[in-house]
Formats: structure tokens, sequence, C-alpha cells
């Protein structure tokens, strides 16, 4: 038993984190936030020239084959400088997709694009308000073409190609589908959200060409495998965004003044910043367990990635918001940092499924247990 | 970061289970033993075979296992129905021990240590006083020197199994003319000495476990004295850091496991109550905290296995295990509605013991050894390095500090 990184990982952690330093500072996420660019496309081509959209991917199909643990260092990184960028979409999800169901040409035209950053890709599962029900989509699939619409999809107006969840014509329920979106069927309409600093586009396919992607009628299962393994990465990400609000909360408690002394030396900041510190800590301890199931492909994954889930979700919102209280009205002004974390936080969380749903994971998969 | 075990942790595993399989107390060896006895037995077998205190050194009693090997051995013990040593040597081997073995001499190392793994001699902790809790350095049981003794006169409170102890660690006030942190010594005490008069306190639970003890002209030994004088505070701090690792998640009562199988028997609509999705977001975050901690914990090791002093990272365990714990059972005494009301120790356990025990029990421990309040401003000030609070008693002697009496 090891419960540390190596120091590989270390030193790929403080690469990125000065990179990120570097290149992502607020400026560029304000940018995003602020302007009309959907992302950071400078920082992306940089991104990208790193390598980091190619760590998994195996180097047959043009990646770098490390390991997930190199990975969610990464991920931990880009949530701590809250990047505006399309990278969670296309690496956690599209990417995660096609190296556990793609075929093997499918492996061959898509990874080395998206290993390169030439590719965005995206996941789209959800049709509308609520929980999106497997059994009665309506999206679907007719010889080999694709028709429905696809809400609030991440990067749906960028990626170059979509993994939709649709219902097939021949009656096997739903399945996983790969479509091109270059396909003149395929419009992406880009909607306003809570995060401005990320994009996002309801997507209309209109009889536009797919491929099967995995097994016919395994969609649901397929999905609930892939989700599985990017909850532990975005845990990963949603934990270095809980992180900054911290450090945020720390600087300003000792540098700001009322009553004559910094507000850090009163106890209902204080007990506010080590209640963040205990939700942080505890999360990262089961992002650790996470990572190491995602990366040994154990057994144990659903419940791991469930338990990082709900721990991520829970310290990133408090965080967040409690970040914002603690900067007092400075927190609140559109001026301050403290609202990209707060927005990033409910993205984050309502991305891959919410925080309740995960909690329902969980216990589905904690029998037997033993903790 | 690997969470499966090496080849040498799945021998060293198979070898604790392997004798454990093969020396799990049965009816015969416990029947008509208290609860005391069963510990003594139990500890005693353990510590004959070199399976008590395994981190502490061959000499002492031990047999040099690795911080690994520890939490194999711990997850080993767990899975099995033995009975329970923690809270009678938790004390001793938790806190006296690594305190003796960071201040004491070779020749009292070698004298106690070896009793206090195989539970031989019991200890105690009196620190608390009436005037000294949260406060501890607030303390003012009196030490005054007299030719190679010390006489000691006050009052502790809150001691936890004084009444069955052999020893006790103390902190006494030496000198109240300067601050209050410099004047404490650090001493040990022989629980039989002449002028200690134990009287047990009544807790809500019902149970006496803890107790007043009265110091009326008790002398104790210069030589059963640990650090210099005036250096108390310094050596208690080893004990208290050793204390918050020690006091952690484990802390028994009611645990996701307990709580769930509740959850599978009792109805709400119609329908076991696991099947109510409100239930189950409640259940899954009390899962994330208790893997949380036990991640934690295995997280820690590293910088314990290297050696060092369990640090204030520490405080988590007791304080999100304590009010975790006091959630559940007030929870799960709720899925039992009405019934949940009935305590009765002859019926079911299951119904009407365990979560109403844990649910008296558990105010104890967010108070015991540091309160919920005091783990938070330790996490504040020493890890997130916040600012102090203003204080009244810096920078006078002791004696003028205010004490609101
Ligand atoms: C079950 C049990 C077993 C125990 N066993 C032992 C034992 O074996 N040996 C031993 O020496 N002691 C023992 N204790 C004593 C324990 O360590 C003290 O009770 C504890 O430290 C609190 O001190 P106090 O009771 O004086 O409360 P106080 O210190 O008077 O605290 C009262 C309240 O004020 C709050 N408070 C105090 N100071 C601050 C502050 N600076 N900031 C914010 N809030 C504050 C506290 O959090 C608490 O809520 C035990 C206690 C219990 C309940």
């Amino acid at each position: 038993m090891n419960f540390e990184f190596d120091d590989d990982q270390h030193l790929i952690r403080d690469q990125a984190r000065s990179f990120l330093g570097e290149h992502c500072s607020s400026s560029v996420v304000r940018e995003v936030l602020e302007g009309d660019a959907l992302y950071a496309e400078q920082l992306w081509n940089k991104v990208c020239e790193m390598g980091w959209t190619a760590t998994v991917i195996p180097e047959e199909y043009g990646g770098l084959g490390l390991s997930y643990l190199e990975l969610v260092v990464i991920a931990e990184e880009m949530g701590r400088a809250c990047a505006p960028l399309p990278f969670g979409s296309s690496v956690y999800l599209a990417t995660e997709a096609i190296m556990a169901a793609g075929s093997e040409s499918q492996k061959k035209k898509w990874l080395p694009l998206l290993a390169e950053g030439k590719a965005i890709g995206t996941l789209a599962y959800a049709e509308g308000p609520g929980e999106t029900d497997a059994a009665s989509l309506s999206t679907t699939v007719s010889k080999d073409t694709l028709t429905g619409k696809k809400c609030a999809v991440a990067n749906g107006n960028i990626a170059s190609l979509i993994c939709v969840l649709a219902a097939s014509d021949s009656g096997e329920g739903a399945s996983l589908y790969l479509v091109d979106t270059s396909d003149s069927g395929v419009t992406a309409e880009t909607i306003r959200t809570l995060d401005p600093s990320l994009n996002y586009a309801d997507v209309h396919f209109a009889d536009a060409s797919c491929e099967l992607l995995g097994e016919i009628g395994q969609g649901r299962d397929l999905l609930n495998a892939l989700l599985d393994r990017a909850a532990v990465l975005y845990a990963w990400e949603q934990l270095g965004g809980a992180e900054t609000c911290l450090e945020m909360a720390k600087n300003y408690a000792v540098q700001r003044y009322a009553f004559g002394r910094p507000i850090g030396s009163f106890q209902a900041i204080k007990h506010k910043l080590a209640e963040m510190y205990v939700k942080n800590t505890l999360a990262r301890s089961n992002a650790y367990f996470g990572a190491w199931a995602l990366n040994s492909d154990a057994e144990e994954l659903p419940l791991a990635a469930a338990t990082a889930r709900v721990g991520s979700c829970q310290a990133y919102y408090y965080a967040s918001k409690e970040n914002i209280q603690t900067h007092g009205g400075m927190g609140y002004t559109w001026e301050f940092d403290c609202q990209f974390f707060y927005r990033r936080s409910k993205a984050l969380a309502v991305l891959i499924g919410s925080e309740r749903q995960w909690q329902e994971k969980l216990i589905s998969a904690s029998d037997p247990v033993a903790v | 970061m690997d969470f499966e075990d090496s080849k040498a942790e799945a021998a060293f595993r198979l070898e604790a289970r392997t004798w454990l399989e093969n020396n799990i107390p049965d009816d015969n060896d416990l029947s008509g033993l208290s609860n005391l006895q069963r510990a003594k037995f139990w500890q005693a077998k353990k510590a004959a075979a070199r399976w008590a205190c395994i981190r502490w050194p061959e000499a002492y009693g031990g047999r040099d296992a690795t911080a690994i090997e520890h939490v194999i051995w711990q997850q080993e013990e767990a899975k099995l129905d033995l009975p329970n040593t923690s809270s009678f040597f938790g004390i001793g081997q938790g806190m006296a021990g690594p305190t003796l073995m960071a201040w004491a001499n070779e020749e009292d190392k070698a004298r106690f240590l070896p009793d206090l793994a195989s539970g031989e001699t019991v200890w105690c902790q009196l620190f608390s006083e009436p005037a000294g809790g949260s406060d501890l350095a607030a303390l003012r049981t009196k030490a005054v020197k007299d030719g190679d003794d010390w006489i000691v006169n006050g009052q502790k409170i809150w001691t936890s199994g004084a009444h069955y102890s052999d020893w006790g660690i103390l902190v006494l006030r030496t000198d109240p003319t300067v601050a209050k942190h410099k004047g404490l010594t650090y001493f040990y005490v022989d629980m039989k000495s002449e002028g200690i008069d134990i009287k047990p306190i009544k807790q809500i639970s019902g149970a006496s476990d803890f107790n007043e003890v009265y110091f009326t002209n008790v002398r104790i030994p210069d030589s059963q004295r640990l650090g210099d004088v005036g250096q108390g505070w310094h050596v208690a701090l080893t004990t208290l850091m050793n204390e918050r690792a020690s006091i952690g998640a484990g802390s028994g009562g009611a645990d996701f496991k307990s709580l769930k199988r509740l959850a599978q028997q009792v109805n709400i609509d119609g329908k076991p109550a696991i099947e109510d999705s409100a239930v189950r977001a409640k259940l899954a975050s009390w899962y994330v905290e208790e893997a949380g901690l036990k991640y934690t914990s295995y997280r820690t090791l590293s910088a314990l296995s290297k050696g060092e002093l369990p640090g204030p990272e520490n405080s988590i365990g007791k304080l999100v295990g304590a009010r975790k714990t006091q959630d559940m059972s007030s929870f799960a005494i709720d899925l039992l509605e009405q019934q949940g009301v009935q305590w009765d120790a002859e019926l079911d356990a299951e119904y009407n013991g365990l979560f109403q025990l844990s649910y008296m029990g558990i105010p104890g421990l967010r108070i015991a050894g540091g309160t919920d309040e005091i783990m938070a401003n330790i996490i504040a000030e020493r890890v997130l390095e916040l600012p102090q609070e203003p204080r009244m008693d810096k920078g006078i002697p002791f004696s003028e500090v205010p004490t609101g009496s």
C-alpha cells in the first residue's frame, strides 16, 4: 500500500501549477466570462502543445500513454485556475467514451485528433429539465441518422464530435452514437448560462449521420460506466476549485481588519475556514481513493467514484459560497474573482449528474460494503 | 499510489489473520469476566505473541512494525468480534506510552512500557481541572518541592478510568508567579499513593466512566518528573498530539453499516426505509465522511512512518467523527419512530440499545480531548495560520489572570 503520488506526478503538478499561474491568470478567465469568446483559444493551444489532452491516450493513437494519476493531477490544477477551456468535456468525456467503447477505426480516426487538441469532443444526453431517463429518449436513430435535440451540451458549439445517447429505432433501447459535427444535419445554438467562463449549446440533430459507439442497446450501461470514470476526474477538478476558494478566503481574512483586528481572528470566520479545510481534506482523501480505483480499474470504482464526486460537490459548493461571505461586500462585486468559483461550482455540480444522483448511486454501489 | 497490499503486506496480513483466527477468545475464556478482565485477558494473549502495540520497539513489548502494518493489523482486528481493549488501554497506550517514550529515561521506559503494552498496568490522564479544561494551562493543582519529593494539593476532574488505573500522567503548577504556561511541570503518579481520593461522577449516559480525583499532601518522587521543571506544557503537547491521533474516526456507536442495516429493516410508506431517497441522500453524505476519514488517516501514515509527531491535521478525525456519529444516532432513532424512545439493555440491541446508547454517549466525545470548538480553533490557527484572538492572560503572572470567580 502506498497512499501518495510519486515524485514524477508531483513534478507534473508543479509544472501545471506554474504554467497555469502564468498563462491562466484571473484576467484570462474574466475575458471569457465577460467577452464573446467561447473559450480561451490561445491557452487551449498551449495546453494541447503541452500534451495534457493526450495524457492517458495510448501511444499507438498519438497519446502519451501516461496513467490516470497524472491526469488527476492536471485536473486539479485546471480546477484551481478555473480554466475557461473545453478540457473536461473533451478529455474526461469524449476521449474516455471512445477509449472505452470505440471500434478500432473510430479510435484511429478520433484519438489522435483528440490527443492533439485538433478535435474537441463532448457528450450529450440531457433533453430537458430534470433527470434524463434512458428508457424514454426523444432523440432517435433511424438508418444511421440521428434526429432530436440535446440540451445544455458542454462545448456543443465548438465540438467536432459529440457522443450522443439516443434510442435506436429497432427497439433495442438506448445506445451511444458518435456524430461528426461537420455533418450539415447538426446545428448548435449557444445558450446563456450560470457560468459564462464555460460554454454550452443546445444541439439540434436533423437526420445527422451517426455511427454506433459500442454495442447496440448498451447505451445506459456504457453511459454509467463512462460517468463513473468522469466523476473521478471532475472530482479532482472540483477539489482544485475548492482549494482556491479556501486560499482566497484565508488571504483575505488576514488582511482585512474590522473592530481593530484581522477578521481572521474572529471565531465565526475561523470556524468557517476550518470547516472548508475539513471538507476539502475529506474530499481529497476520497479523490485519492477514486484515482486509485480509476487507474487500476478496481471493482470498487462505482463506489469510489460516487464517494469522490459527492465529497467534491459538497466541498466546492461550501467553499465557494463561504468565500464570498468571508469577503463581505467585496465578495459580491463583479470586480472580485469570488464569483468565478461560485458559478463554476454549480456548473460542474450538474454537469454529469447532480449530487443527489450520485448519492443515489453511492448507496446502490455500497452493497456489500466494508468501511 | 496503490491501495492494494504489496507481496510483503499480503504476507503480513495473512500472518495477522491466521493468528487472530486461531486465538480469538471463546465463551469459555470470557465467561464470568468483567469488561476490564476481558480486555486484560485478550491484551495479555496478544502481548505474549507480540501482537500488542505492534509499532513499539521490541524491547518495549512491540514488534517494530511499520505504520502500514499497523493499519493492516487494525483492519484484521476490526473484522472480528473481540473484547473492547481501547476503552481501557487507549489512554495508556495511546497517550502515556508515547509521552514516556519521548521523555522518560531508558530505565523507566524498560520498567513501564512492556506492562503498558500487555495491559498489565492501566494508566489514566489527570489533566483537566475545574478551572482548566479547554484552557488546560489554567490548571491550579499545586506541587511544592520537598527534598527529593513534590507535595501535591488540589483537584483533578473528568479523569476517565481513574478508579481502575494503576498509574496516572499529570500536569501540575509548580510556579504561580510566572506566566501561566511557564509555571507547569509534568509527572506520573502511582494511583495508590496516600492522599489520593477518587470519587466517581455520573454521566448523562447513566454510566460512571470518569471521576473527580482529589490530592491531599500526595508525595510524588522527583524521579517521576518528565522534562524539566517549568517545561510541563511542552511535554503535555506530546500527550495532546497523540490524544488527537488516537481518538479518531473509530469511535464506535452508530456508523454507516449499522444505520444502513437499520434502514433495510424499518419501513417508510410501506417500503424499506433504505428505498427512500431522502434516507439514501443522508446515508451517502455520512458515508462520504466516514470514507474520507479513513483515507485521510491512511494519507497521514506516511508522515507517521517517518517518525513525525501526529500534526494538528489530526484534529479532523475527532471533530468529524463525533458530530457524524451524533447525527447518525439521532437519525436512527427517528427512523425507529415512536419505538425509538425505548432504551433497554435487556431488549434487542439493534432497536433498543445501540443507537440510544450512541445518542447518549456521543455528546461526551464532542467535549473530551478538546471540544469541537477548540478543534476548529486548532485547525484555523495551526494549520491555516489565522491570527489568534486577543487574550487577557498574556504577559502577566498566572496569579493575576482573571478567573471570573
Ligand atoms: C467523556 C469525557 C471524558 C474525559 N476524560 C478526561 C480524562 O481522562 N482526562 C482529562 O484530563 N480530562 C478528561 N475530560 C475533560 C475534557 O478534556 C474537558 O471536559 C474539555 O477539555 C473541556 O473542558 P471543560 O469541560 O472545562 O469545558 P470549558 O473549557 O469550560 O468549555 C465550555 C464551552 O466553552 C467553549 N470554549 C472554551 N474555550 C473556548 C475558546 N477558546 N473558543 C471557543 N469556545 C471555547 C467550549 O468549546 C465549550 O463548548 C473528559 C471529558 C469528557 C466529557
